[in-house]
């Protein structure tokens, strides 16, 4: 069993109470809602008579279901504007604070909450959106719940949880150039298997995280729910003070030295003990890119798609659903594989250094033909940004479309979807079998400087030579 | 559709109509189709109870025939609500009247979805499920009293007469529903003095002192 670690302190601080089944209840530092989750969760609430216990420390915006191109209200799908009023209607009612549209806060709910400041260590963090778990990025223990749970973090501001084991994933040396804290993450998933995780907090540590900047944490933390792990951490170190310094939420001058000094007594420290570990070496990871149906089906940019014979007997059947699914053939190499439509964005990707990257591939280069290629900035303030240093003007003369901020494509919960079986570059999560809105619709998941590069090529390749010929792309900073 | 109150308190008993729908691994993408899920608000929810199906046999489905409207206890087969973890399988048949099921097996996550909204999923041998449902499909109008207390479902009808088949209910789920502590909000509710005592020591809710 775990102890000293993070999860351990963060967890030992947060419980309320042992509860009848066995499980235990648990303070939600932060609670962070959007429109898609939540509505049920308000009626749910007003069923059982029941007030929201602690409306200031719930947050709310929108962001699965908004059109990236006009934002004009009311919405042409009266379903997604019917949702958007009641989580208004919700929020006005309750006292909750909602980043809507315009404020120049509003943005997905994982790029938000952290360049406001809400997310800080030791905090418990609990949203109604699997990849919640992108705030352990600052060291804070967060998860993704369901419906019913929502109503419980409404009504009590906790919830009823279970310990989890904690696994260190060790990662030593570091990332080449060309290689991002995305590829990393495809490859730990790669490694260790989409179930790998369950019933796991992930604590990331060693030298190639450290190195990692917040926005690189952030990517890493939010995919560890698809490698099977509840929740995924990284240490708070100088980068995770440095980054919320200043933030409008975090802690004001006042309190500030105060907070850092509470802040570095929640790392793991060399006395504690971990479930089991596992390690890898930064340096021997290459682009990486999903050639199936799942987030653990990856391979390097320079391999070939596995044959049955290479894999263990039980990923087989899952391989042959995927060949059949992405028409993909085993033994083929993954470079040189045509895609239709390139998307860059999403929790896991819609940064503005995620932007800086694919933008330093795409200056002074060209979309190839026919190929629908869009940037959809992860929040109001990641778009502000980028146009400020004029990444909108790079992406749009190289013929990507700049649009409006939301979750677009990652889920197609918007107007933005793929049609039929076409097949796209993302830098989002899932690729799963019609994740992206067409039901015969297939996803590589990659790095935004690898999307990039395809819209470019019109098919997967190495990001890597783009990045020695072109003048001097800007590495990932916050 | 069914106007009783939705559960709430100690369950201890459950009298009314039953609804048989025969059939294994019946899972919750027919219970309710993936499009119901883009909604506001559970409360539509019944009219997209099993709606697939439905619209496969119009007036024809036990949910839609004469004689089942106002039943309130679901008697099925085996593995029942098997699928996808949604919350909204289990809310839509609540919202359609239903209080309780008693079936040969039930899907985990379903079985627990239902104890969370105080419905219980009483599991019976299979040669007593299917007596049942023949019982109903004879005399739809004959009354089933549930008794959770002694774990027993009897049928009172003027055609086929009075009988008693036992069910059963893990120990766990039985006492949460007889004490009435199967709502997990109102567990978590009632440790409001608790709750201030944990949030008090907290640093970040305390300016860091
Ligand atoms: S960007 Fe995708 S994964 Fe992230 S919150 Fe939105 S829909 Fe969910």
């Amino acid at each position: 069993m775990s102890a000293g670690t993070l999860y351990d302190k963060v967890w030992d601080l947060h419980r309320v109470a042992e509860l009848p089944g066995g499980s235990t209840q648990l303070f939600i530092g932060l609670h962070l809602i959007h429109e898609v989750t939540s509505p049920q969760a308000f009626a749910a609430l007003r069923d059982l008579g029941l007030a929201v216990r602690h409306p200031e420390r719930t947050v709310a915006t929108v962001d699965h279901i908004v059109p990236t191109t006009s934002q004009a209200r009311p919405f042409a799908d009266p379903l997604a504007e019917a949702m958007l009023a009641t989580l208004e209607a919700n929020c006005s009612e309750h006292g909750i604070t909602l980043h809507g549209l315009g404020s120049g806060r509003q943005g997905i709910v994982h790029v938000i909450a952290p360049e406001l400041g809400l997310t800080q260590p030791g905090m418990t963090v609990a949203c109604g959106d699997s990849h919640t778990s992108t705030h352990g990025a600052f060291g804070a223990i967060a998860f993704g719940i369901g419906t019913s749970q929502v109503r419980d973090v409404l009504a009590s501001q906790s919830l009823s949880m279970a310990k989890l084991k904690v696994r260190r994933i060790w990662v030593d040396g570091r990332l080449q150039r060309g290689v991002y804290a995305k590829d990393l993450v495809l490859h730990i998933i790669r490694t260790l298997g989409v179930k790998g995780g369950v019933g796991h907090a992930y604590e990331f540590a060693g030298p190639a995280i450290a190195a990692l900047s917040m926005e690189e944490r952030m990517t890493l933390c939010n995919m560890a729910i698809e490698g099977g792990a509840r929740c995924g951490y990284v240490n708070p170190d100088a980068v995770t003070f440095a980054y919320l310094r200043g933030r409008p939420e975090a802690p004001g001058a006042e309190a500030w030295d105060r907070a850092v000094a509470w802040w570095s007594t929640l790392a793991s420290g060399p006395e504690a003990r971990f479930d089991d570990e596992v390690r890898f070496d930064a340096a021997t990871i290459a682009p990486t890119v999903t050639w199936g149906i799942t987030p653990g089906q990856g391979i390097g940019v320079d391999e070939t798609v596995p044959t049955p014979e290479e894999l263990d007997p039980e990923e087989r059947p899952l391989a042959g659903e995927a060949y059949r699914y992405m028409a993909l053939r085993p033994g083929a190499p993954i470079a040189g594989t045509p895609v239709d439509v390139c998307f860059i964005g999403s929790c896991t990707n819609g940064r503005l250094s995620d932007l800086q990257a694919a933008a330093a591939v795409a200056q002074g280069r060209r979309v190839a033909p026919g190929i629908r290629a869009f940037v959809v900035p992860g929040s109001e303030q990641v778009a502000a940004a980028a146009e400020a240093e004029g990444l909108d003007a790079v992406f749009r003369s190289a013929g990507f479309e700049w649009r409006q901020p939301g979750c677009s494509m990652c889920l197609a919960m918007n107007p933005d979807r793929l049609e039929g079986r076409q097949i796209s570059a993302s830098s989002s999560n899932r690729n799963f079998k019609g994740r992206q809105g067409s039901a015969a619709g297939r996803t590589l998941l990659m790095s935004p400087a690898m999307v990039a590069a395809a819209a470019l090529a019109g098919r997967v390749v190495d990001v890597r030579p783009l990045l020695t010929a072109a003048a001097s792309p800007s590495s990932a900073s916050c | 559709m069914n106007p009783q109150p939705f559960p709430a308190g100690p369950i201890t008993c459950h009298r009314g109509r039953g609804l048989p729908l025969v059939g294994a691994d019946i899972d919750t993408d027919r219970i309710i189709p993936a499009r119901f899920l883009k909604c506001v608000s559970f409360d539509d929810l019944a009219s997209g109870v099993f709606a697939d199906d439905r619209s496969e046999r119009p007036g024809d489905h036990p949910f839609d025939r004469e004689h089942h409207q106002g039943a309130s206890v679901l008697v099925v087969n085996r593995n029942f609500g098997c699928g996808s973890s949604r919350e909204h399988a289990p809310q839509a048949l609540m919202r359609w009247g239903i209080r309780a099921l008693i079936g040969e097996s039930f899907a985990e996550i379903f079985f627990g979805n239902c104890l969370a909204l105080g419905i219980p999923c009483l599991s019976a041998e299979g040669r007593h499920v299917a007596e049942l449902q023949e019982a109903i499909a004879v005399d739809p109008g004959a009354e089933l009293l549930l008794d959770l207390e002694v774990l027993q479902v009897e049928l009172e009808s003027e055609f086929v007469g009075t009988n008693r088949w036992p069910v059963f209910l893990d120990p766990g789920p039985h006492r949460m529903l007889l004490s009435g502590h199967w709502d997990g909000t109102s567990q978590l509710v009632a440790h409001d003095a608790e709750l201030t005592a944990t949030a008090t020591a907290l640093p970040y809710l305390n300016g860091f002192r």
